[in-house]
C-alpha cells in the first residue's frame, strides 16, 4: 500500500476552518470529504443517512497541550480512543500530552458522524492522518520562519520541533504564528514503520471515568429543571391507541403532566418515508414526573385502550409465511451467474438445506433514552445516538425548525449494536419537550426497550448446491425475511465468484413488527447458514473441509468482477493463520473442532471452535479467531472488539430467542430473555494478520463466523447438524449419541 | 412523603421520597450518584450493584425503606480516585468496551474478593455470573478479577 506513505496533494478549499482561538492556540479543521473517496462502497445500507462533510479538529494550547476532538459516536467500539490516535500519530505528539473530547454534531465541519457498518476507522484513516500531518507541517513552517531556515531542515518528535543547529521550539511556542500561515497544499505522511502511537496498546480514553462511575452516558445527563418522561407504548405490534384515562396517574406523587404524543410523528411520516420503517404510527402517552421512578410508576397507572391497526402476528405466522416464500416464486434476483437450473438438471449430486433464525432484540445495557429541551431559540438534544446527523434532520422536520436551530451532543453509549442507528427515542423526546416546554429526559424501562424494539428480522435461508464431476457446479441461495432483505454487496460475498452457476434470490414479508440493523446485519445469520452448508457439502463430496474452501477460493478472479470485494489471497491467509493457531486437526480425541471463514465489513476472518465433552455434554470451550483488518490502530482495543464480537456471536447463536404471540413479544426482560454470561463465555484467542494495508472494519466482522464455527464443532462432537438458532432451544440436538454418553 | 436518612459512602444523606422508591433511583436521581446503573430493574443484570454493609446487592430491587441505617457504598465511594485494587486491575487490563456495566461488575468483584481473597477459576466465574456484559468483555473481566485477587490476597 505505497499510496499511504506518498506525498498527499489537496486543494486550499479542502480546509473548512483554520483559526486562532480567542483563548490563544490553533484550531485546525480539515474537510475530510474531499480527501476521502474510498474506492469501494461500504457494504451497509446506510444510504438514508446524511453523509455530508467530515472533519476532525485539533486544538493546541499555548502551553503545548493538545486536545483532539473525536468526531464519531462512541458505542463501545473504541473510536473515541483510536480516531484521535491516528491524528496524534501524524501530528507527532506524545500520547500522554493528548486530551480527547467528544466532538458535537457539526454537519458543516464534519462528515459521516456515524457509528455503523464498522466504517469509522476505514473511512477516517487517510483523512485523519492528513489532518494531523497538515497541522504538523504548519507548526514546522512557523518554527522555520522564526528561525529563518527552510522547513525541510526541521524535524519533529513528541511535540518538539528541532532545526539543524539543534535548537528547539515546542508546538505551543509557535502555535499562534502557525494559525496565521497559509495552509500547505502538500503534506507528507509518515511511513508506517515510523509509527509511534498507531500499533501500540493505548487504553480507553474514558477508563478512569468508567471505573469511578463518573457521568458519561445519556442516562447520566442532567440539567437544572429537567423532568423525566416514561411512555406508555402499544402492548402489541399492530395495535394503536384508542383512548386513555390518566386520572389516577395525575394524582400520583411527583407527576407533573400527562401528554399524548404521536400527532407530529404521523405528520412527519406522511412527508418522510424514510422514517416510516422505524416508527409505529400509534399515538403514545407520555407521563412526566420529577423523577424517573415516579414517572415509571405513574406510567403503569395509565388506563389505555388499544385497537387493531394492522396485522396482528405470531411467530407461527412468520414461520408459515417465510416457508411459503422459500417455496414460492416471488423472488428478486440479486446476483445471477450462469444457469443454476441447467446445472442442477445435469448434476451428479444435489444438496439442499434450510436454516432458520428468530428475531433478536439488541438489548443495549443502557436502555434507550434521550434528553430534549425545545425552546423558542433552539432545540437542544443530548444522548446516545449512532446517527446524530440523520436524527437532527428528522427532528427539524418534526418540529418545523430550521436545521441550524438543532444542537445535538453525543454521549458515550451503553451499547449500540445497531439499535441506536434508529433514533425513534430522539423523536419522542423532542415531541415531549415541545409539548411540555421543559427540558426532559425520556427514559425507556427495560421492558419498553425490549418489547418496543427495532429487531433483527427473522430470516430463513434455503441453500441448494450441485456437484458435477467432483466439483461444485451450482449454488443457489434463497432468502426469505421479515420486512427487508440483504443489501449492498452481501450477495457478492464469498462464495460468489467461485462457482460458475450462482444465484442469490430474496423475498420479504411486510410485517407490523419493526425491524432494522442488528450488529452485522444479515451476515450475523447468513455466515452460519452458508458455512454449515459448506461443511455438509464437503462431507457429501468426501473432501477435506479446509481444502474444500481453499479450492473454491482459488477459482476466484476478484479482478474480473467489481462487485467482488473480498480478496481470495487475504482470505486464504486468515484461513491458514486460523488453522495454524488453533492446532486444527492435531487436537486430542476429546476436542471437536469446527471451522468458518468469512468476509464482511471489508475484513477477512477465520474462526475455529473447540468443543469438548464434559460430563457427557458438549461444551464450547475455545474459539481461535484470525483477523485481517489491515493496520490495527490500537491492538489493545482491537482485541477487545474481536473477543467481544466472537462471544456475542456465540451467545446469540446459542441462546438468542425472541418470539411473538398476537403481536406481543414473549420476553420483555432478562428473566425470560437469555444473554450469554461469564460461565458460558468460551476462551477467545485473537490473532491479527500483520500487514501495512489500510484499516477495515472490526466492530462487526468477528461476530458472524462464531455461530457457524460452533455449529460445525457441535456436529463433529455429536454427529447432529443444527439448522435452527438458537441451538440451546433444541437440547436433543446438543446431546451425544447414547453409546458415547456411557463412555 | 417520608424522609429517610441514608449512610452513603460514609456520609449521611437525607432524602424525601416515597417508601417504595428503589435505592437505585434514590442514588441516581436524588443524590446525583449516577455511577450505579439501571439495566433491568428486576435484579437480573447486575448493573446496579452496590454494597450494603459490605454485601453486593442489587439496588434496583431494594427500597429506600429497606436500606435505612445500613452502610451503602457505591462505585463513587469504593476508593479515592479509583485506587481500589479492583479498579486498578480494571485499568490495567483495559476491561471496558461500552463500559456501562462495569461499575456493577467492579462492585460485585470487590465484595466477592473481600470474602474470598484467593478464589479458584470456578469461584470467580460463579461470582461474576450474575453480571451481564452486553459487549461480552467477559474474558477481560475474569482476568481483572484474577489480578485484583493476587493484589488483595
Amino acid at each position: 500500500m505505497s499510496t499511504s506513505i506518498a506525498s498527499q496533494k489537496f486543494s486550499r478549499r479542502a480546509f473548512m476552518r483554520t483559526s486562532s482561538l480567542a483563548s490563544g492556540g490553533l484550531l485546525i479543521g480539515f474537510n475530510l470529504f474531499n480527501a476521502c473517496k474510498p474506492n469501494a462502497a461500504p457494504p451497509v445500507d446506510l444510504a438514508s443517512l446524511n453523509y455530508n462533510d467530515f472533519n476532525a479538529f485539533i486544538k493546541i494550547a499555548d502551553n503545548g497541550a493538545v486536545t483532539i476532538f473525536s468526531p464519531n459516536p462512541e458505542i463501545g467500539q473504541g473510536v473515541k480512543t483510536s480516531m484521535p490516535m491516528i491524528i496524534a500519530e501524524e501530528l507527532d505528539v506524545a500520547w500522554k500530552n493528548v486530551y480527547v473530547e467528544q466532538g458535537v454534531l457539526d454537519t458543516e465541519n464534519y462528515t459521516r458522524q456515524v457509528a455503523g457498518g464498522s466504517q469509522s476507522i476505514r473511512h477516517g484513516w487517510e483523512p485523519l492522518r492528513k489532518t494531523g500531518a497538515t497541522a504538523r507541517q504548519m507548526l514546522v513552517n512557523a518554527a522555520a520562519a522564526r528561525w529563518g531556515v527552510a522547513p525541510s531542515e526541521c524535524t519533529t518528535s513528541e511535540g518538539i520541533i528541532t532545526n539543524s543547529k539543534g535548537e528547539t521550539l515546542g508546538y505551543g511556542d509557535v502555535v499562534n504564528d502557525a494559525a496565521a500561515l497559509e495552509v500547505p497544499e502538500e503534506v507528507t505522511l509518515k511511513e508506517i514503520k515510523d509509527f509511534k502511537i498507531i500499533g501500540t496498546d493505548i487504553k480507553n480514553v474514558d477508563i478512569d471515568k468508567i471505573v469511578t462511575g463518573k457521568p458519561l452516558y445519556g442516562l447520566d445527563y442532567k440539567v437544572d429543571g429537567m423532568v423525566y418522561a416514561a411512555v406508555v407504548r402499544p402492548p402489541a405490534f399492530g395495535k394503536k391507541l384508542a383512548s386513555y384515562d390518566d386520572t389516577e396517574a395525575r394524582a400520583m406523587p411527583g407527576v407533573i403532566d400527562v401528554v399524548k404524543i404521536g400527532e407530529k410523528v404521523r405528520a412527519l411520516l406522511e412527508k418522510d418515508q424514510n422514517a416510516s420503517s422505524i416508527i409505529s404510527g400509534s399515538d403514545k402517552v407520555a407521563v412526566i414526573a420529577r423523577s424517573t421512578w415516579e414517572a415509571m410508576k405513574a406510567k403503569n397507572a395509565i388506563k389505555a385502550e388499544w385497537v387493531d391497526d394492522s396485522t396482528i402476528e405470531s411467530t407461527e405466522d412468520h414461520d408459515e409465511i417465510l416457508t411459503g416464500f422459500l417455496e414460492g416464486n416471488k423472488f428478486e434476483t440479486l446476483r445471477k451467474d450462469g444457469d443454476v437450473k441447467k446445472a442442477f438438471a445435469a448434476a451428479d449430486q444435489v444438496l439442499e438445506r434450510t436454516y432458520e433464525s428468530p428475531f433478536l432484540p439488541h438489548n443495549c445495557l443502557e436502555p434507550m433514552n434521550f434528553f430534549a429541551n425545545v425552546t423558542t431559540e433552539k432545540v437542544h438534544l443530548v444522548g446516545p445516538i449512532q446517527t446524530p446527523a440523520w436524527k437532527a434532520g428528522v427532528v427539524a422536520g418534526l418540529l418545523g425548525r430550521d436545521p441550524s436551530e438543532i444542537h445535538l451532543e453525543m454521549t458515550r453509549m451503553g451499547g449500540g449494536f445497531g439499535r441506536r442507528l434508529f433514533g425513534d427515542f430522539v423523536i419522542e423526546a423532542a415531541e415531549i419537550s415541545d409539548a411540555i416546554k421543559k427540558p426532559v429526559k425520556l427514559v425507556y424501562s427495560r421492558e419498553d426497550d425490549m418489547a418496543d424494539g427495532i429487531y433483527r428480522p427473522a430470516i430463513k435461508y434455503r441453500i441448494k448446491a450441485a456437484v458435477k464431476d467432483g466439483k461444485v457446479s451450482a449454488y443457489h441461495l434463497k432468502e426469505a425475511a421479515i420486512n427487508s432483505n440483504m443489501y449492498g454487496l452481501i450477495p457478492h460475498f464469498f462464495p460468489a465468484g467461485a462457482i460458475e452457476n450462482y444465484q442469490v434470490d430474496v423475498a420479504k414479508y411486510g410485517s407490523s413488527i419493526t425491524t432494522g440493523a442488528w450488529r452485522a446485519p444479515y451476515t450475523n445469520f447468513l455466515a452460519y447458514a452458508e458455512q454449515s452448508f459448506f461443511d455438509e457439502l464437503a462431507e457429501m463430496m468426501e473432501v477435506d473441509k479446509i481444502q474444500f474452501r481453499l479450492d473454491l477460493l482459488r477459482k476466484v478472479d476478484a479482478d474480473a468482477d467489481e462487485n467482488i470485494q473480498y480478496d481470495p489471497k487475504r482470505m486464504e491467509d486468515v484461513i491458514q493463520l486460523a488453522v495454524e493457531k488453533s492446532g486444527w486437526g492435531t487436537k486430542n480425541e476429546n476436542v471437536y473442532q469446527g471451522f468458518v471463514n468469512y468476509y464482511c465489513h471489508n475484513s477477512h476472518v477465520a474462526e475455529v471452535a473447540d468443543v469438548v465433552i464434559e460430563n457427557g455434554t458438549p461444551v464450547v470451550k475455545k474459539i481461535t479467531c484470525a483477523v485481517d483488518c489491515g493496520v490495527v490502530v490500537n491492538p489493545l482495543g482491537a482485541a477487545n472488539q474481536a473477543e467481544g464480537g466472537v462471544i456475542d456471536g456465540v451467545g446469540h447463536a446459542m441462546f438468542g430467542d425472541f418470539n411473538f404471540k398476537d403481536g406481543t413479544p414473549l420476553a420483555s426482560n432478562f428473566d425470560k430473555y437469555r444473554l450469554i454470561r461469564m460461565k458460558e463465555a468460551p476462551e477467545v484467542e485473537v490473532h491479527f494478520v500483520k500487514n501495512e494495508l489500510a484499516p477495515t472494519g472490526l466492530g462487526e466482522p468477528t461476530l458472524p463466523p462464531a455461530g457457524g464455527a460452533i455449529a460445525n464443532a457441535l456436529k463433529a462432537a455429536t454427529g447432529k447438524r443444527l439448522y435452527k438458532q438458537p441451538f440451546a432451544k433444541y437440547p436433543e440436538l446438543m446431546t451425544l449419541p447414547d453409546k458415547e454418553i456411557i463412555g | 412523603m417520608p424522609t429517610y436518612q441514608l449512610k452513603v459512602n460514609g456520609t449521611s444523606k437525607s432524602v424525601e421520597v416515597s417508601e417504595d422508591t428503589p435505592l437505585l433511583w434514590v442514588l441516581r436521581d436524588h443524590l446525583d450518584l449516577v455511577g450505579t446503573k439501571y439495566g433491568c430493574g428486576i435484579a437480573q443484570c447486575g448493573a446496579c450493584t452496590v454494597h450494603l454493609d459490605g454485601e453486593a446487592v442489587r439496588s434496583c430491587s431494594l427500597t429506600v425503606a429497606q436500606v435505612e441505617s445500613k452502610a451503602i457504598t457505591t462505585i463513587e465511594g469504593l476508593s479515592d480516585n479509583g485506587t481500589h485494587p479492583v479498579q486498578e486491575a480494571w485499568k490495567e487490563v483495559d476491561v471496558p468496551q461500552c463500559g456501562y456495566c462495569q461499575a456493577g461488575q467492579i462492585m460485585t468483584a470487590s465484595a466477592f474478593l473481600e470474602k474470598n481473597a484467593s478464589p479458584s477459576e470456578e469461584e470467580i466465574k460463579n461470582a461474576m455470573h450474575g453480571n451481564i456484559c452486553r459487549c461480552a468483555s467477559y474474558q477481560r473481566i475474569y482476568k481483572a478479577v484474577e489480578i485484583a485477587a493476587s493484589k488483595m490476597g
